[in-house]
């Protein structure tokens, strides 16, 4: 059993030597490729082992729970391996026509293997020390991606980047240190029982508000998200859209995790506060959103207002919160991904991402307007595409609980929303091209736009069928919910995994 | 680089000490204090030495493999420590023992998947060290 857990890991670290190995030539993209291809098909079976089985759990090297390090996977592990599989799989394909052979030199193959290894690493851990270290792999490797290259902007992007996510990880540390002296263990789920006999309430909830600011600065939840829109939009638009798709996720998946296997002694007061967030959050990016004028700058600060939805699903706690946090986590991974690629193509043939410089791309370009008209209705919440769904699942919840301002609030964001994708719309794909220049997906050689327009097109379908088709998805949603409000499985199951001789 | 005649003569000595000892700190943490990470340091320091003494040019000369490279086939090492138990059937990680020699008596020589893991460590530290270190010194 131990091999699917770990080779969503391993895969990518393979990947990550090879690539790095033979990054002179053009052997190395294709091992990138081919061994995110390999980790979207593990993560697949991962999945089927987990719908299966239920939950799942391996000790390394045959140290027993909760000494040693375990890793486990319950649905919603499983279910946000899958989409870095994805994710990692489609940008890998984008990067073939998008990183230049001077950043590739560099090692950027190398990088982007190690940071969906350390993605990985952090959505099946089982263990708060060891999530500590694949932070530590994600910030590395990040940190390298951001700066490839050089220029002023991406350092100044990148120093702002690693500094706040440097003092996020002290943080954490500082939470683990206090909450092992308390507890006498990190195993999560041994936490989970732990942390009811610590005879100092009082102190529990300090540390699960170190905790909530340490995630919290990784997710980039009001009011620590400045880091991530002065950095996401100066590296090559590959990075840029792994970026915004997968690492502010999992800084939600951890705040998901912790705050309803180990810190729910106190939910009037924690989840309180993180009510709050949610919804200064959400109006925040979106005012910052409004107030841009780049393609990605507005992007970016989309992403810290959508953060805001999944955080609300975490704070409201009931059943169907937290089925719309997990809908809304998957759904907005893929689209917001999609939306950065979308902005690289219109970069690529209009020569700009600063929306006074570009236009046309309507006229020209009709199939990039409606690639990018997907996804972008999509984070707006039109239906019938998926992020209609994510919204109406945790408004409904959110009236159910009686929270109509919190409701409220989420409504106007999302109309908000609309109006700086209109901004885009009308900027980058109405109004004619500033410098008489006919933006035309012809501009690009074949074999680019192959490389550039698949993966769009892919996640692109893939938000369809979600919004489509959103009854599975719901359900699959519920399950994953239900493990969440209920651990007990999921504790057993980390716990009673024996160390397995000679399966 | 420095040009001290003093410092090249002791440089000699000293690099082929460090390369030794850095091995011996390896071979010995399994159950003592030591191991990859503060072996492959001290053989880091070994070079670093080198090429402030001799150059950079001469030190990447010396190493033969560029030093990022010999940090990524350092965590290759690694990994496959770490896989090579799955082939065995047993979890990721789990050490592998192969005792050469005559066990009854005492007199054998234990090889472990963990002492590979360690080499892997050390090459990591050791490569990824001088990568840092070069990267500086040539910009002087």
């Amino acid at each position: 059993m131990s091999w699917i857990l770990a080779t969503p890991i391993i895969i990518p670290f393979a990947t990550a030597v090879l690539a790095f190995l033979f990054r002179h030539g053009p052997e190395g993209r294709w091992l990138s490729v081919l061994g995110s291809a390999g980790l979207l098909v593990s993560s697949i079976i991962l999945m089927l082992t987990v719908l299966d089985e239920g939950v799942i759990a391996a000790q390394m090297g045959q140290w027993p729970a909760p000494f040693g390090i375990t890793l486990a996977a319950d649905l919603l592990s499983a279910v946000m391996v899958v989409i870095t599989g994805i994710t990692g799989l489609a940008i890998a394909i984008y990067a073939l026509a998008d990183v230049e052979q001077r950043k590739e030199q560099l090692g950027y193959h190398a990088l982007y293997q190690v940071l969906l290894a350390g993605v990985c690493g952090a959505f099946l851990t089982g263990d708060l020390f060891n999530l500590y270290v694949w932070f530590e792999v994600m910030l590395i490797s990040s940190f390298g991606l951001l700066i490839l290259g050089g220029t002023r902007a991406q350092l100044d992007g990148g120093i702002r980047y690693v500094t706040l996510n440097l003092i996020s990880t002290i943080l954490f540390l500082s939470g683990v240190g206090l909450l092992y002296g308390m507890t006498g263990t990190l195993n999560m789920a041994d936490l989970h029982g732990a942390v009811q006999e610590v005879d100092n309430p009082g102190l529990l909830v300090v540390v699960a508000v170190m905790f909530m600011i340490a995630f919290g600065v990784k997710a980039a939840v009001f009011p620590l998200f400045f880091w991530l829109p002065a950095s996401y939009h100066t590296p090559a638009i590959s990075v840029s859209a792994i970026f915004a798709g997968l690492l502010t996720k999992v800084g939600v998946y951890s705040l998901i995790r912790t705050f309803t296997l180990i810190f729910t002694t106190d939910i009037a007061y924690t989840h309180t506060i993180l009510l709050w967030v949610a919804g200064l959050t959400m109006v925040t990016g979106v005012l910052g959103a409004a107030a841009m004028n780049d393609f990605r700058r507005i992007l970016s600060f989309h992403i810290v207002s959508q953060i805001g939805y999944m955080v609300l699903g975490l704070a409201l706690f009931t059943p169907l919160a937290l089925v719309g946090a997990v809908f809304y986590l998957v759904h907005h991974i893929i689209v917001k991904a999609n939306l950065f690629l979308v902005a690289g193509v219109a970069r690529r043939i209009a020569g700009s991402t600063e929306l006074g410089q570009i236009g046309g791309l309507y006229k020209t370009a009709p199939l990039l307007a409606l690639l990018f008209l997907i996804p972008a209705f999509s984070l707006a919440g039109f239906p019938p595409l998926s992020g209609f769904w994510a919204k109406f699942l945790l408004i409904k919840a959110a009236l159910e609980e009686g929270g109509y301002i919190i409701a409220g609030v989420a409504l106007a964001v999302g109309l908000l929303t609309i109006f700086s994708m209109t901004k885009i719309w009308g900027y980058a794909f109405w109004k004619p091209h500033p410098a008489g220049l006919e933006p035309r997906l012809s501009r690009l050689s074949a074999r680019d736009r192959a490389a550039l327009l698949t993966p769009i097109a892919a996640l692109a379908v893939l938000t369809c069928i979600i919004g489509l088709f959103p009854e599975p998805f719901v359900q699959f949603a519920t399950r994953a919910a239900e493990q969440l409000l209920d651990p007990q499985t999921y504790v057993q199951t980390v716990l009673a995994a024996a160390p397995e001789a000679g399966q | 680089m420095m040009n001290s005649i003093i410092l090249n003569a002791a440089t000699r000595l000293l690099v082929s000490l460090l390369l030794v000892f850095s091995v011996y700190m390896l071979l010995r943490g399994h159950n003592l204090p030591g191991g990859g990470f503060i072996g492959g340091l001290i053989g880091s320091t070994g070079f670093i030495l080198y090429a402030i003494a001799m150059g950079p040019k001469a030190c990447r000369k010396a190493l033969h493999f560029e030093p990022q490279n010999i940090a990524m086939i350092g965590l290759g090492i690694s990994l496959a420590a770490g896989v090579f138990p799955v082939v065995m059937g047993e979890s990721f990680f789990t050490g592998q023992w192969i005792f050469i020699g005559d066990r009854a008596s005492g007199d054998y020589i234990p090889v472990s998947s963990v002492l590979v893991f360690d080499i892997g460590v050390y090459l990591v530290v050791f490569g990824a060290i001088l990568t840092l270190v070069l990267a500086l010194e040539d910009e002087v």
